[in-house]
């Protein structure tokens, strides 16, 4: 086993990785380090690899070259800690349709063996402002309702990192604040937030750090701040190819 | 501990979607009725010969009931990703495979229940003197079976035409499994007990219990990317 | 890759080698007495089967090691292993018939062995054509692995179920006991064709091997080309 750093915060990165799909770089070389209290906005054209790095830190996929680690340990080797401390949200709801929406959190909480589950179920759930909206089915759901009870499933065991892939997709304004406000507040609780939307205007103000990817490569990692958004191609119009 | 409290969470789950659509259940009855109906006509047996198809047209009959089921079991996971979502979580590929595995054996014994009915009307034949020997051999030979169903399966979800890459993967490996569950159910069927009911019992377990552990150990690899 | 023992000398080697064992067995090998010429083809026939069951040990043995150490060398020697013992096992469903007709005077019986060898058949059929048909190609090397696993565990379980099978085959009289009654210089024939067998078997692995590396190394390649290419 490889020395292990001992730190005191909880942390998630990315060493060197790259990905292929067949012979194409999904992602090339990314270094990348997530701790607690960090907020990064994931921001880049079509087809940078957005997704490609969320499922990776969610150990959804293996990277091919390089290793994806959690507290300096490779995350397949945390018996399920790495698991515990991160929560994922993709376009894809992980939803069951023909379960209700409180059956869903129920089911995926008892997979996490949470104690006090009920309660946490409507917690998320009024935090997502769905509390009338347990009892019905999920292949009911409009689009964003969809994807609030996502949101809500993502955040359900507590986890410190959340990673979450276009959060905004099919909100209404009322929901998009709601959200915002969330995750404005989250890295003060100490949470990792890594998250990733197609609209600069609409992500900028919630990070601290910006990492633009273009082509699977990093084109930038810093504060976002002193991102030199003119060298970035960032003009501040969104890009209007969003799928 | 954890593990038991998953493995029913997953069987709870997949028995509450399946009692609120009833869609695999019923294609697996109906096709399962089908086909005894349809041997019962091809052959036309009546009295002593109908006992001699009776355990095959069963287990032929249990066989291509179950391959709708396993179809469907993954099929259900991979709309909205939920496979992932479970995956996700904290816990053993082991313990996805034995939840899944109990709930298609759950699905698969109630179509069996159903069909047993079924030949027992139309062949005229009654199950109940070795109705325990029966309920025995069907459990035990549809164990192994299911679990066969359940990895490969899993494993058939990640090809194109899976309905077709399931049976081909599952009946050359599930064969003897059949054979054997049929032999001792023509065994029981006749009263004929003794060494050699014993004998073809034992190996129907053996069998079943080896390729259930193989496809326990083995199912991580089935999920992982 | 350069190799100490290269593919040139071992099609040489294979070729020699059938040469000699075609010429034990058509006019070194006695002629059988009561099946007569036609018991030749046993020379070919029970090599192949040798072979085609040797080919999913070495299945099973690549598909442990690569779940095991996840090395895409065991996978493709798995693959070629695979592809190679299929037409082996084919071999052996072509010729049973031809020698059980004059013999038996039927061309096909479901007694154990034929059973198995159908079956063995199957299995590399399924395992074939699982890694034709995946959606994500990069995801052929576990699930094939897993199929060549539960695969050969069914070899095993068909060998000790056909046991309690009926069979009309002919007995085992290679490993009978020291009356099997096979003439010696009927069992050289079978063993020197089987080991021609073998050298085919493997130089055509080989064969299907180096392609497999070929590739990867192209694939490294392309890979180490896309990581190196600056950014724009």
């Amino acid at each position: 086993m490889p020395p292990v750093a001992s730190r005191a915060e909880p942390s998630l990165e990315l060493r060197d990785v790259s990905k292929f799909f067949g012979d194409h770089a999904a992602l090339k070389s990314i270094r990348l380090e997530i701790h607690a209290g960090d907020s990064i906005f994931l921001y880049g054209p079509n087809g940078a690899g957005k997704t490609t790095l969320l499922r990776l830190l969610a150990s959804l996929s293996r990277a091919t070259l390089g290793e994806v680690l959690f507290n300096g340990r490779p995350v397949e080797r945390t018996a399920g800690m790495a698991q515990r401390a991160v929560g994922f949200a993709s376009h894809q709801s992980l939803l069951y349709g023909e379960l209700t929406v409180r059956e869903n959190l129920r089911f995926f909480g008892s997979l996490f063996g949470m104690s006090g589950l009920a309660k946490r179920i409507e917690e998320v759930l009024e935090l997502f402002n769905l509390r009338d909206r347990g009892g019905s089915f999920v292949r009911d759901l409009s689009r964003g309702l969809l994807q609030r009870v996502t949101l809500a499933r993502a955040m359900l065991h507590d986890p410190t990192f959340l990673l979450l892939d276009e959060p905004f997709t099919g909100l209404d304004a009322k929901s998009v604040n709601r959200l915002e406000e969330i995750l404005r507040r989250l890295p003060g609780e100490g949470k990792g937030l890594l998250f990733s939307t197609h609209s600069f205007e609409q992500g900028a103000p919630l990070a601290k750090r910006l990492l633009m990817l273009e082509a699977g490569r990093m084109k930038y990692l810093g504060p976002l701040a002193l991102a030199p958004l003119d060298s970035l191609g960032i003009t501040g119009a969104a890009p209007s190819d969003h799928e | 501990m954890n593990n038991l409290r998953v493995i029913a969470a997953i069987f709870v789950k997949d028995l509450r979607i399946e009692w609120r659509n009833r869609e695999t259940l019923s294609a697996m009855c109906v096709f399962g009725l089908l086909v005894i109906f349809l041997f019962n006509f091809a052959f036309g047996a009546t009295g002593e010969q109908a006992l001699r198809l009776l355990p095959a047209v069963l287990w032929v009959a249990f066989a291509f009931a179950g391959v709708l089921g396993f179809n469907r079991s993954f099929a259900a996971e991979r709309e909205n990703a939920c496979l992932e979502a479970m995956m996700l979580a904290p816990i053993d590929a082991g313990a996805i495979f034995l939840g899944k595995m109990l709930a298609n054996l759950f699905f698969l014994a109630m179509a069996e229940v159903v069909m047993v009915f079924a030949a027992a009307l139309w062949y005229n034949f009654s199950f109940l003197p070795s109705l325990h020997w029966f309920v025995l051999i069907a459990f035990l030979g549809s164990l192994g079976f299911v679990s066969l169903g359940t990895i490969f399966g899993a494993i058939a979800a990640n090809t194109r035409m899976r309905e077709v890459m399931l049976p081909i993967l599952l009946y050359p490996i599930s064969f003897w499994i059949l054979m054997l569950s049929m032999d001792s159910t023509s065994n029981a069927l006749r009263g004929g007990g003794g060494d050699s009911l014993a004998g073809g019992i034992e190996r129907v377990a053996g069998f079943s219990l080896v390729f259930t552990i193989a496809a326990y150990l083995l199912f991580e690899y089935v999920l992982e990317e | 890759m350069k190799s100490k023992f290269p593919l040139s000398v071992h099609l040489a080697l294979t070729l020699v080698w059938f040469w000699v064992a075609f010429y034990m067995i058509f006019l070194y090998a006695p002629r059988e007495e009561t099946m007569g010429e036609v018991q030749r083809i046993f020379y070919i026939h029970v090599p192949s089967a040798w072979t085609a069951l040797l080919g999913f040990i070495i299945v099973f043995i690549a598909s442990v090691v690569h779940l095991w150490k996840q090395k895409p060398l065991a996978d493709q020697v798995a693959h070629a292993a695979a592809e190679v013992g299929f037409i082996f096992c084919t071999g052996v469903l072509i010729t049973g018939p031809l020698w059980a007709k004059p013999v038996w005077g039927i061309w096909w019986t479901w007694d154990a062995r034929l059973t198995l060898t159908f079956m063995l058949w199957l299995l590399y059929i399924a395992y074939l054509m699982l890694r034709g048909y995946l959606i994500q190609p990069g995801r052929a090397a576990n699930l094939c692995a897993v199929v060549g696993v539960i695969g050969f565990i069914d070899v095993i379980v068909d060998y000790m179920a056909i046991r309690w099978w009926r069979t009309q085959h002919p007995q085992p009289v290679i490993l009978g006991g020291p009356n099997s009654g096979l003439d010696p210089r009927m069992l050289a024939t079978l063993l020197v064709s089987w080991g021609a067998f073998l050298c085919l078997y493997f130089y055509l692995v080989r064969q299907r091997l180096a392609v497999a590396q070929a590739r990867s190394e192209l694939s490294e390649i392309r890979r180490t080309l896309e990581l190196a290419r600056t950014e724009r």
